[in-house]
């Protein structure tokens, strides 16, 4: 009995962290929706939000369903405040410009697909098969990132420069994703979610490689920003709310 | 006295008597009928959405799969297959969603890629297992027919499908992406 209250808590609080990251980088990329450099860009981002909301709902409402207290996702998403979101600070950081916005996309995809080929063996066949339907679409961005990762750290002068400064910016934030905490450890012992230590060498590897492609260099002995995944965000994420939720919150049950 | 026809509208399929229970084929072909909201020349059943039609009890449960996660068209393919059935009789019908196994284009037939070619829309090449293999797949323009083909966005105007253009005919047109 003690033993499957744990595996819950725990689980619910994975959930969270898998449609928390999903939830707030959809709404970062949402917010190029009308504003991209070029109207094919434009319409990428729009589906990278639009399959991050759809995973987002399966992950929240698995974290509702864990936790038993009857809040669904939507619930989950628009009412809880910046300290009880899961999510890594890589996602919360700002938009900046569009070299930001994509080396953002491009850590968090190289991650992300990994973790969701991975979480396809998970011992929880509710995790597996969220993520047999998530790690398609996931792959599918991280082949546009890596392409577009190299195009432009590989382009010209200048669209060189604002790659490299994007990625001195937040390649600090890249390590928190696979930075094992108690939960993830516990989580790898019962075969629900990957070892994160094993996980990280492969991604560190296939950033190295990458970059190297793109004529970046990724900062060396820059150290790692986390907290997001225990509740301690940046101050962005209360702005990023603010917006998410201002409907709910302001009236409190409305529906479309 | 029941005619077949009524105010001009033709009758063809009288709603069968409530302690009839349609057999599970019969409700594939009506679900064949029913379009996709987006792409309507093709139907539920030809995008491989419908995964399962089973009688549990009294309740015809009609399983589904989506697309993409977060594809809009998937409550109101939902909606339509409902309804769909309850025009033809049948009152308790529940969908159920499913995800694994995750929905491939593999599942696109023969017949089903004709129509999405003659509707203007190339459909998916190859199978999909290549996806991380094939990131310039030969696309033929479903207008001219060209191979001189090339790829303007991964992305397009729905989540299934991406935005190519022609190099003959200089035409843009959708590809039904392999997935
Ligand atoms: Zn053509």
């Amino acid at each position: 009995m003690t033993t499957a209250t744990k595996t819950d808590a725990a689980l619910f609080e994975f959930a969270l962290r898998m449609g928390d990251n999903a939830v707030v980088l959809a709404q970062r990329v949402g917010a190029w929706c009308g504003h991209a450099p070029a109207i094919e860009e434009d319409i990428a981002f729009a589906n990278v939000a639009l399959d991050l909301i759809g995973q987002t709902r399966m992950w929240l409402g698995l974290a509702g369903e864990i936790e038993g207290k009857g809040r669904d996702a939507d619930q989950l998403a628009f009412l809880r405040d910046a300290r009880a979101y899961r999510n890594a600070l890589l996602v919360e950081q700002p938009n900046v410009d569009f070299a930001h916005t994509l080396m953002r996309q491009f850590l968090f995809d190289a991650w992300h697909h990994p973790m969701l080929v991975a979480l396809k063996s998970s011992a929880d066949a509710r995790v597996a098969d969220i993520a047999e339907k998530a790690e398609k679409e996931a792959r599918y961005h991280l082949e546009r990132s890596e392409d577009l990762i190299i195009r432009l750290g590989d382009g010209t002068e200048e669209s060189r420069q604002r790659m490299q400064a994007a990625l001195d910016a937040l390649y600090p934030f890249a390590g928190e994703l696979c930075a094992a905490d108690a939960l993830d450890a516990d989580l790898a012992a019962r075969k629900i979610a990957p070892d994160l230590g094993a996980l990280g060498e492969r991604y560190l590897a296939y950033l190295k490689s990458t970059l190297a492609d793109a004529t970046l260099t990724a900062p060396v002995g820059a150290a790692v920003r986390k907290g997001g995944k225990q509740g301690l965000h940046s101050e962005h994420l209360g702005y990023i709310l603010a917006d998410m939720q201002f409907l709910q919150r302001a009236y409190p049950g409305a529906t479309w | 006295m029941v005619t077949a026809q009524r105010h001009g509208e033709q009758i063809d399929r009288p709603p069968p008597p409530a302690a009839a229970r349609p057999a599970i084929d019969q409700v594939w072909s009506w679900l064949e009928e029913v379009p996709d909201p987006e792409i309507p020349v093709v139907s539920v059943v030809d995008l491989g959405i419908v995964r399962a039609v089973d009688w549990e009890g009294d309740d015809l449960v009609v399983t589904v799969t989506p697309t993409y996660s977060g594809c809009p068209a998937t409550a109101v393919i939902s909606l339509d297959i409902a309804e769909s059935i309850r025009r033809h009789g049948v009152e308790k019908v529940r969908i159920r969603s499913q995800l694994s196994p995750a929905w491939t284009t593999d599942w696109i037939g023969a017949a089903a890629r004709e129509k999405l070619k003659a509707y203007g829309i190339a459909p998916p090449e190859g199978g999909a297992r290549c996806v991380g293999d094939l990131k310039n797949p030969v696309v033929e323009c479903p207008r001219c027919g060209s191979m001189a083909t090339e790829q303007v966005s991964r992305f397009g105007s729905t989540p299934c499908k991406a935005s190519w253009r022609c190099r003959d005919c200089l035409e843009p047109f959708d590809y039904f992406k392999s997935f």
